[in-house]
């Protein structure tokens, strides 16, 4: 009897082991599916880089003359971590709202009705969009050196770790908006409503001190703001600036006064991530 | 492969086709329980019921399907047969009665349910922007094809659509009918006991249709799969071991092709001869049971076809025009539900393409 016991009792375990082995079998091909289609629109990688590098020269070149220089450190330097996190955001953004493409094309269907748990579908799809946006954020530093600003391998492993964060966080996040919309005319509508004003909102492109209260209370509301924050800390931290230019370009995000360290900054993302991934997967196993 | 297609291009011979593939599900026909690889059937349907609000979709249905079998759901749009699929495949909850599928609960084990059987909806669910292969290993993980078997099936279930060709293209450029065919082979790679398409031909072309329906035959002749399928072409149900005509949720008939027709009404043989009177005077000695119209003559026969020749004989007169009408599914339909099936204008012309194999007239 003992011995049949055993027996059963380790065929549970490697039943238990098994269906862990699948779910993460099904993670990872949901994952490549990403890579692979991510890899097989050229225009996409193309496109993804375009309205960054916008953002960085025109916006930088021009802002730097209006701003000025403070200690030989200039807007450009200021702005490139909020570029760094505007490329991660949209990447992010765009590969988790493909969601929508899946529903149009009917492939939403053929994981919905496959008999795996949802969590493993949405984690996939997550971290593929995080792989995406994190390696293209981190191409994005290799334009770094053109504009001055000093590049050391522990910040990138830095930036790539908190690129990482930020892109997963986008990510739920984005699949939770899109396992609401149900028409392609709605994706339109998420980029102009949430997409923009919260890239915008959080002090990707301007610094966080001295706003009007009414902007001060927006930009500390958007999660997005303490992913950007310790991007821009990092990144400054070996930028060898003078105390004038670090008294203007201030990084931190202050709360009545108090600044939120960064470690805490890390933390409110990890939470946002957290809480978007369980609204996520509950949301996206509504078929039809 | 051109073997099989001859097979199937020699039209519906709907009865006895391929019992020999059929060894289980003749002979054991023992209690089925959830432990029992050997159920005896594949799916069991218990008086299930499905409301939406006020309205039922489906009013309490029972049938079965045994191992093997090609079953069609024969109704026109809105009939309820979607609706049943639907609750078959744990996609919609059933609000009454019961249904297993390969032994299992529909309600109680959804998701053994859906490890064994395989899908094809109405509308494509390829990812267009994958190659056939790569769609295919999707699947695999999903469906948990075990590693060591991906390959092999991939490679089986291509060949089973006639598109190793296009292994390794991308879907965005297959035709339709090459994409649903894909779908089939995909619903196939998991081994599944049971095959669902719904409306599986809708939108492709005669050619397109033909092809499916040759790859559908065969996929249950080498595989050994149950199929159930959705249709509300009369032609593609001939194709079917048995049908359930389904209509406003209830099912008002359920028989093999065959039976149905004789249900309405045997075949005819129709005849123009040189002396009406005379031939059908002798056709009465013979035995045949005739009837003897204006401008010919016509004979109930069981079985019209092969008494052609001992009808002609015993006529004994010159003959100038023989045709056989047996009762078609458009017949049958209408007898049962007192009206035609609805068809578009799409589907009118489709038809004749099966009717030149299916029927002689």
């Amino acid at each position: 009897m003992a011995a049949v016991d055993i027996l059963v009792g380790s065929a549970r375990l490697s039943d238990e082991r098994n269906k862990i082995g699948f779910e993460l079998r099904t993670i990872a091909m949901v994952w490549k599916r990403e890579l692979i289609r991510f890899m097989r629109t050229k225009t996409r990688i193309l496109s993804s880089f375009v309205q960054p590098i916008l953002f960085l020269f025109v916006l930088g070149y021009g802002m730097t003359s209006l701003v000025g220089t403070t200690g030989g450190f200039d807007f450009k330097k200021f702005v490139f971590p909020g570029i760094v996190s505007m490329t991660v955001v949209t990447t992010a953004i765009f590969s988790a709202i493909s969601i929508v493409w899946d529903r149009e094309f009917g492939f939403l269907r053929e994981m919905l009705v496959a008999p795996v748990s949802r969590g493993a579908l949405v984690f996939g799809k997550a971290l593929g969009g995080t792989t995406i946006a994190t390696i293209q954020g981190t191409i994005m530093l290799a334009l770094a050196p053109l504009i001055g600003v000093h590049l050391t391998v522990l910040l990138v492993i830095e930036v790539i770790l908190l690129e990482a964060l930020m892109a997963f966080a986008l990510t739920t996040f984005g699949v939770f908006v899109a396992s609401r919309i149900q028409k392609m005319e709605g994706f339109q509508v998420v980029m102009q409503l949430v997409l923009f004003p919260m890239i915008f909102l959080s002090g990707a492109l301007f610094p966080l001190n001295g706003l009007p209260v009414w902007l001060a209370v927006i930009t500390r509301i958007n999660p997005l703001t303490y992913a950007v924050d310790p991007l821009r800390h990092v990144v400054f931290a070996v930028q060898n600036m003078p105390p004038a230019a670090a008294a203007r370009f201030a990084t931190g995000v202050t709360i009545f006064g108090n600044t939120i360290p960064v470690i805490g900054e890390i933390g409110i993302v990890v939470v946002f991530a957290v809480i978007f991934l369980g609204l996520a997967i509950r949301g996206f196993g509504k078929p039809d | 492969m051109t073997e099989s297609y001859d097979s199937a291009s020699n039209g519906p011979r709907p009865e006895n086709r391929f019992d020999d593939l059929l060894p289980n599900a003749r002979q054991n026909t023992g209690v089925s329980t959830a432990l029992d690889k050997n159920v005896p059937v594949a799916i069991d349907v218990q008086g299930i019921e499905k409301k939406y609000g006020e309205i039922e979709a489906v009013k309490g249905i029972s049938f079965q399907v045994e191992r093997g079998e090609v079953f069609a759901f024969l109704g026109p749009n809105g009939a309820g047969k979607t609706t049943t699929i639907r609750m078959l495949c744990t996609l919609a909850r059933p609000t009454g009665g019961s249904a297993k599928v390969d032994g299992f609960d529909v309600m109680q084990q959804p998701t053994a349910v859906r490890r064994r059987i395989g899908l094809v909806f109405q509308e494509p669910t390829l990812d267009q922007q994958l190659t056939a292969e790569e769609n295919l290993q999707f699947h695999a993980v999903l469906y948990r094809v075990p590693r060591d078997q991906v390959e092999e099936r991939i490679e089986s279930v291509l060949r089973l659509v006639d598109l190793q060709d296009r292994r390794k293209d991308l879907v965005s450029t297959f035709s339709g009918g090459m994409a649903r065919r894909l779908e089939i082979a995909r619903g196939m790679l998991h081994t599944p006991a049971v095959l669902f398409l719904d409306e599986p031909t809708i939108g492709l072309d005669p050619q397109t249709r033909a092809l499916m329906w040759k790859d559908v035959l065969r996929l249950r002749n080498e595989e050994g799969v149950t199929i159930f399928l959705t249709t509300h072409y009369m032609d593609e149900a001939e194709y079917a071991d048995r049908i359930a005509i389904i209509d406003h949720g209830t099912i008002v008939a359920l028989d093999t092709p065959d039976h149905l027709k004789k249900m309405v009404g045997s075949d005819t043989v129709e005849l123009t001869t040189s002396n009406n009177t005379l031939a059908s005077s002798n056709l009465e000695t013979q035995g045949f049971s005739v009837k003897v119209g204006d401008e010919n003559v016509v004979v109930f026969a069981d079985n019209g076809e092969s008494q052609v020749t001992s009808i002609i004989e015993a006529a004994g007169v010159p003959i100038q025009n023989v045709r056989v009408h047996r009762p078609n599914l458009d017949d049958v339909f209408l007898h049962f539900t007192g009206r035609q099936i609805r068809e578009g204008p799409a589907e009118r012309s489709f038809p004749m393409h099966f009717r030149n194999f299916g029927h002689r007239r």
